[in-house]
């Protein structure tokens, strides 16, 4: 497990948002180490998913800076700048959102065909590669509209791993899903972090977090109330909110 | 600033995650009945009934009519259908030109007014409601008036028959309907779907190129061929201004019989003959309507 303040790879200082009137993040701050686990847990609405949102450029921020590998994400302007951030972060999301006019192995390969531009035959290996680490080597031919929650879910993970990123962001990944299959993608997510691989996660799957996490941060109101090992923020939280969290959840 | 940065989505009425999914609903509803315009080309099997009926009785009054030693009606309707039907055959000619000048122009203005320059999508969405809601009768006579009816190219003068003019007249309305259906089936695909194409870094053509567009066709199918229904039906308005297709040729028979009581039986026997084409087309489009509504 590496260390918290080793080489970070995404560093996020003072972040604000507003949809509007609405403050979404009120000075968010934290940072990933390469290689390491991070779990945004939190109430709905408490601004998760626009900070993962942000990480990516797909949401702009209003104020702060956020750095990620060699990119400050906060002063990208063109799109090719923001293109080439995306090659090296690759977000999931919680309806998966494959093409569904494409067979799980064409969905795999599109992007690397198209936008990183490499040679066909690699792709397909990779791709073939890859939905067989997610277990879905039958899928291959298959449509989206055809495979279960939990098999599209996986799909879209192998899509962004076959961008081969640097930083994978999850987005309530098995939150659209029946309770048995939230096992096969929290298991393949597993994998990859054990591979090395940097991920954040947001998430409602407690124990998973527990389980996988070097860090976990707690966020409430477009702020960060608590963050700290799993084992210290889950057994000894410090603030009353997180407390008062944690008992309607565990 | 946009949500999504560069790859602009269509605004959507909600934000707010518990409605999105009612949002999106409506959101499809709303294109489909854009998208599909005003009218439809509903044809059911009792429309044919009737028509027949209609038929029926047309012929028998013009039998009751008839003087002693002329030909009975229906040996007068063979006589002509040759005729009709070769009118009939360039009423489906005029529909098949008008349709694929219309669509080729209305797919590039459609494009044109999901652009992300102002003045593009200004300029496609003015050209787009003007022709759309101007009437088909009155494009038609503009076109025939003010269109040359010869054109002089390095020395070659190509002359432009009346019913080239109207078929050009045709499909200005086409292309503005084609450009409400591309702007309509662009817009009732998910932002997902678009939020999902930026997170893998594809650009925005790439986007509507591979991902957006290809997934509209299916989308975009049904009210092109109802379009195509609506269009051959009014085909026969190229006949006021002097095409000689199936209505133009069948007022030229009925003069030439100058018979009393042969318009009932001539005009739905016409009618006839456009519920045989347009019907299958109209079943078709219910039942493709029916299948893409499922798993869009």
């Amino acid at each position: 497990m590496p260390a918290a303040n080793a080489d970070p790879i995404v560093v996020i200082d003072d972040v604000h948002k507003s949809f509007g009137k609405v403050e979404v993040l009120k000075g968010v701050s934290l940072s990933v180490p390469k290689g390491g686990v991070v779990c945004i847990i939190g109430p709905s609405g408490s601004g998760k998913s626009t900070l993962l949102r942000c990480i990516n450029g797909l949401v702009p921020i209003d104020q702060g800076s956020i750095r990620v590998a060699n990119f400050d994400v906060h002063k990208l302007k063109t799109d090719q700048e923001k293109i080439a951030l995306r090659k090296e972060v690759s977000i999931v999301f919680q309806q998966y959102n494959l093409f569904p006019h494409k067979t799980a192995l064409e969905n795999v390969m599109m992007a690397p065909i198209h936008v990183l531009r490499e040679d066909r035959g690699e792709v397909y290996l990779r791709a073939v590669a890859l939905l067989k680490k997610v277990g879905l080597s039958a899928k291959e031919a298959v449509y989206p509209g055809e495979l279960s929650g939990g098999q599209q879910q996986r799909v879209a993970i192998a899509r962004s791993l076959a961008m081969r990123p640097e930083v994978m962001l999850f987005d309530e990944v098995t939150g659209a899903l029946d309770p048995e299959t939230v096992k096969e993608v929290l298991n393949t997510i597993q994998e990859l972090a054990r591979d090395g691989m940097t991920c954040m996660l947001v998430t409602h799957e407690m124990h998973f977090a527990r389980e996988i996490a070097d860090e976990v941060y707690f966020t409430d109101g477009g702020v960060i109330v608590e963050s700290g090992p799993p084992g210290e923020l889950f057994d000894r939280p410090v603030k009353e909110r997180t407390r008062a969290f944690l008992s309607q959840i565990l | 600033m946009s949500r999504l940065g560069w790859c602009d989505p269509p605004p959507q009425a909600t934000d707010l995650p518990v409605l999105l999914p009612a949002a999106s609903r409506l959101a499809h509803a709303a294109a489909d009945e854009r998208t599909a315009g005003a009218f439809r080309c509903r044809l059911r099997p009792a429309h044919g009934v009737v028509l027949l009926v209609l038929f029926l009785i047309g012929c028998g009054l013009a039998q009751a009519q008839a003087e002693p030693g002329q030909p009975s009606i229906l040996a007068t309707l063979w006589k002509w259908t040759p005729v009709l039907l070769r009118g009939f055959l360039f009423n489906l000619v005029i529909s098949a030109v008008a349709m694929t000048a219309g669509t080729l122009a209305g797919l590039f203005l459609g494009f044109a007014q999901v652009s992300l320059l102002l003045p593009v999508k200004k300029g496609a969405w003015l050209t787009t409601h003007f022709f759309r809601n101007a009437p088909w009768l009155v494009l038609l006579f503009y076109c025939m008036f003010l269109l040359p009816f010869q054109i002089t190219v390095f020395g070659f003068t190509i002359p432009i028959p009346d019913w080239i003019k109207a078929t050009l007249g045709l499909s200005l309305p086409v292309m503005a309907n084609v450009s409400e259906i591309v702007r309509g089936s662009v817009q009732s695909i998910p932002t997902a779907q678009w939020e999902s194409a930026a997170s893998l870094a594809f650009t925005r053509r790439q986007t509507l190129w591979m991902i957006i567009f290809p997934q509209c066709i299916k989308r975009m199918l049904p009210p092109w061929m109802n379009l195509y229904a609506i269009l051959t039906m009014a085909t026969v308005l190229t006949s006021i201004v002097g095409v000689d297709e199936m209505m133009g040729l069948t007022r030229q028979a009925l003069s030439a019989e100058n018979r009393s009581g042969l318009l009932l039986a001539f005009y739905s026997y016409v009618l006839f003959w456009f519920f045989l084409y347009c019907y299958p087309i109209a079943r078709w489009t219910v039942r493709l309507e029916a299948r893409y509504a499922v798993n869009h």
